[in-house]
């Protein structure tokens, strides 16, 4: 609408005859004049351009330099038997990882963000918001610092008595891990890691939920939960999906949370031994001292995760977009 | 007639509109029980805080909606539960928030010191780190090149990023007119939110190892790739803001003959100063804690290394990294551990502070709205 106007404007600035003497006015007024227009409007666009530059770069820099690892015979490669061997155990435990994560953080996010949005008196929301964007606000390295001295010997008796009482399971088969430092860990602080998340996301969308909704359940005589259930959640269904795949997203690529806790090793089905390894981790722990094909072998990982991340964010940009004018997802 | 019978008896309970609620003291004593039985269930096993914590408030979330259910029905026993899982999923978010806070603090604190910030670990050895376990001293070493480093390598991510997002929001708000580049823009912008922080890192480092030989480690390195992950936050939070600058200002501008550039500077701009100014210091708090990225990119140094174009430096978070995971002394890591958490805690002062200023600048400098 604005910009309408303003391009209508600069057309008539620009049109000879009548107009001339308000355009030479403007001139006059203004000591930049049209150069300045075009250098601004330039500079603008350029930054806007260089962004799209930047994104390609990240792919074709990644590409080039991760492309040796085509040609090294598959003996050489870590582990030796090629790259797709190599890399698709660090692909599962970053998915097993993330999984963890989502598992637990997704229905405490919702309700935290349903306490915030429609349980919290007012006066205490607010405050309880600002808490949960601290939780957003710390650091990384802190989070694994705590899950690594704090969370992890916390835990290690209870992977003992899990292993105990239901080793018959793969997930929990023994010996568990003495340090507690196991995937199980990892996925458990990266939960707390994403859960700011999604609920500082569903909260958004709980609050814009139609009064006049929520009224209309709530004279019917529906109790809370099944006004909840009748007029919050429907209204904000599709944006509770999109949350969780960006806090998938952040989950995916999160690395010194995973890097710090899991002391790492190959794949394996039980979560609460010492191995597994995510790819963010696995680069974060090699990636300093590696040189020549382990370099390009790093990259070539690294490159995976980025065309996972850029799916899963592609995926919940698609579905925010599309329905955007239906729901509060925005 | 009845009323008045009932309003006389003894007995307040035979009231018909209260009949079929639960008396006011069900859930307060079905909470007690499950504290009771939840402590006697975690001795069975062994006592402890956490257990018992967990038990009594499984044993509390099952037994009071069924509580109630069985007075008031189904539809207020699912109220009930949903009431008391919201409030029992917020206490377990809240719990490690607390635990982390607290952490820092108590084994941070103890380890600030004026020397811990004007010392660096230059000449602290495994010796000298040992003879200080075996002492109980305080550790010795400090974390002066972290902290210059930290502020060196965001003050330089910064100035990459901040004119670079500022007009591209410019550009989006301003001059795309919605056109097809801007949509695209901001798409990219979004997934450009999603990049993980390790893959910007490892493409600065790939551009740079083109550049200049694989594996060069220097500042600036780390800085562009923070640039990469601080773009599309300061896009975001200018856009916002230029957005809800009125048009009635832009157009009051154009009416008295002003140029777009010049409007977009002297009004536009200035009207929104304050929503941008905390919007890029929110950015800088989030880039000043990334890790991943410096350490593929920065490297690590014991020294104070001040210039970004040459050398490896130290940063913070990497100084955390580093003394986690790589003791100085790694047969008495103690004095390494208490490193990392005074490192910590100066960390998330940093961080919070940042986060103050953010909500100083707008609260102090945001247009008057008038009467």
């Amino acid at each position: 609408m604005l910009t309408n106007l303003s391009d209508s404007e600069e057309r008539t600035g620009r049109r000879p005859g009548g107009e001339t003497s308000r355009s030479s006015l403007a001139n006059a007024d203004t000591s930049g004049g049209r150069a300045g227009d075009k250098i601004f409007s330039g500079l603008s666009l350029g930054a806007g351009i260089l962004i799209f530059v930047m994104l390609a770069a990240v792919a074709i820099f990644l590409t080039w330099q991760a492309s040796p690892v085509l040609d090294i015979p598959a003996t050489s490669v870590s582990g030796g038997e090629g790259f797709l061997n190599y890399v698709y155990p660090l692909v599962l435990g970053t998915l097993v990882a993330a999984i963890i994560a989502l598992l637990i953080a997704t229905p405490v996010g919702i309700l935290v963000a349903l306490y915030i949005s429609h349980y919290a008196p007012a006066k205490v929301a607010k405050p309880v918001g600002y808490v949960i964007d601290l939780l957003a606000a710390i650091p990384s390295v802190v989070y694994g610092a705590w899950g690594m001295t704090v969370l992890s010997p916390a835990l290690a008796p209870f992977y003992t008595w899990l292993s105990e009482n239901f080793g018959f399971i793969p997930l929990f088969a023994g010996p568990a891990s003495a340090t507690g430092r196991t995937m199980m860990t990892a996925g458990i602080v990266l939960s707390i890691m994403i859960l700011p998340i999604i609920t500082s996301l569903c909260r958004e969308i709980f609050i814009q939920t139609p009064q006049l909704h929520e009224e209309a359940s709530l004279a019917l005589g529906a109790t809370r939960f099944e006004m909840i259930r009748q007029a919050v959640l429907p209204f904000a269904r599709t944006g509770i999906i999109s949350s969780v795949m960006l806090a998938l997203g952040r989950a995916l690529g999160e690395t010194m949370a995973v890097a710090l806790v899991l002391s790492t090793g190959g794949l394996q089905w039980s979560l609460i031994r010492t191995g597994n390894n995510t790819i963010a981790a696995e680069i974060a722990l090699n990636y300093p001292e590696a040189f020549g094909n382990r370099l390009a072998e790093l990259i070539a990982a690294g490159l995976m995760l980025f065309i996972i991340t850029l799916i899963v964010n592609f995926i919940a940009r698609a579905i925010i977009a599309r329905y955007k004018e239906f729901s509060g997802a925005n | 007639m009845s009323i008045s019978t009932q309003s006389k008896s003894s007995s307040p309970v035979k009231n018909s509109l209260t009949s079929g609620q639960r008396p006011k003291w069900l859930v307060p004593a079905v909470m007690v029980a499950a504290v009771v039985v939840g402590a006697a269930l975690s001795a069975l096993i062994g006592f402890g805080i956490a257990t018992w914590a967990i038990f009594s408030a499984v044993i509390f979330l099952i037994a009071a909606p069924i509580a109630v259910t069985t007075i008031e029905g189904s539809r207020k026993g699912s109220d009930a539960a949903l009431t008391y899982v919201v409030y029992a999923a917020f206490i377990l978010a809240i719990i490690p928030l607390i635990s982390v806070i607290w952490t820092v603090l108590v084994r941070g604190v103890p380890t600030i010191s004026i020397d811990f910030l004007t010392t660096t670990m230059g000449g602290i050895t495994g010796t000298v780190d040992q003879a200080a376990a075996n002492a109980g001293d305080r550790p010795p070493g400090g974390a002066l090149q972290a902290i210059l480093g930290t502020v060196a390598i965001t003050f330089w991510a910064t100035l990459f990023s901040v004119p670079i997002g500022l007009l591209t929001a410019i550009y989006l708000v301003e001059y795309s007119n919605d056109n097809w580049l801007g949509k695209v823009i901001t798409f990219l912008v979004d997934v450009m939110t999603g990049v993980p922080s390790i893959v910007a890192g490892l493409f600065a480092s790939a551009l740079f190892g083109l550049m200049l030989g694989p594996n060069t480690r220097m500042g600036i390195i780390g800085a562009v790739a923070l640039t990469v992950l601080m773009i599309p936050t300061v896009v975001k939070a200018t856009e916002e803001m230029l957005k809800i600058v009125p048009n009635e200002l832009r157009e009051a501008s154009y009416a008295l003959g002003v140029r777009k550039w010049r409007t977009i500077l002297k009004v536009v701009i200035p009207t929104s100063i304050s929503g941008i100014a905390s919007g890029v210091t929110l950015a800088i708090a989030r880039v000043i804690g990334e890790t991943a990225p410096l350490l593929v990119t920065v490297g690590y140094f014991e020294r104070v290394n001040l210039n970004v174009f040459n050398d490896w430096m130290a940063t913070l978070p990497t100084f955390i990294y580093q003394q986690l995971m790589r003791p100085v002394a790694p047969t008495a890591p103690d004095p390494s551990t208490d490193r990392a958490w005074g490192a910590a805690l100066i960390l998330i002062v940093f961080v919070m502070v940042l986060n103050l200023i953010a909500r100083l600048i707008a609260k102090a400098f945001a247009p008057k709205t008038g009467r």
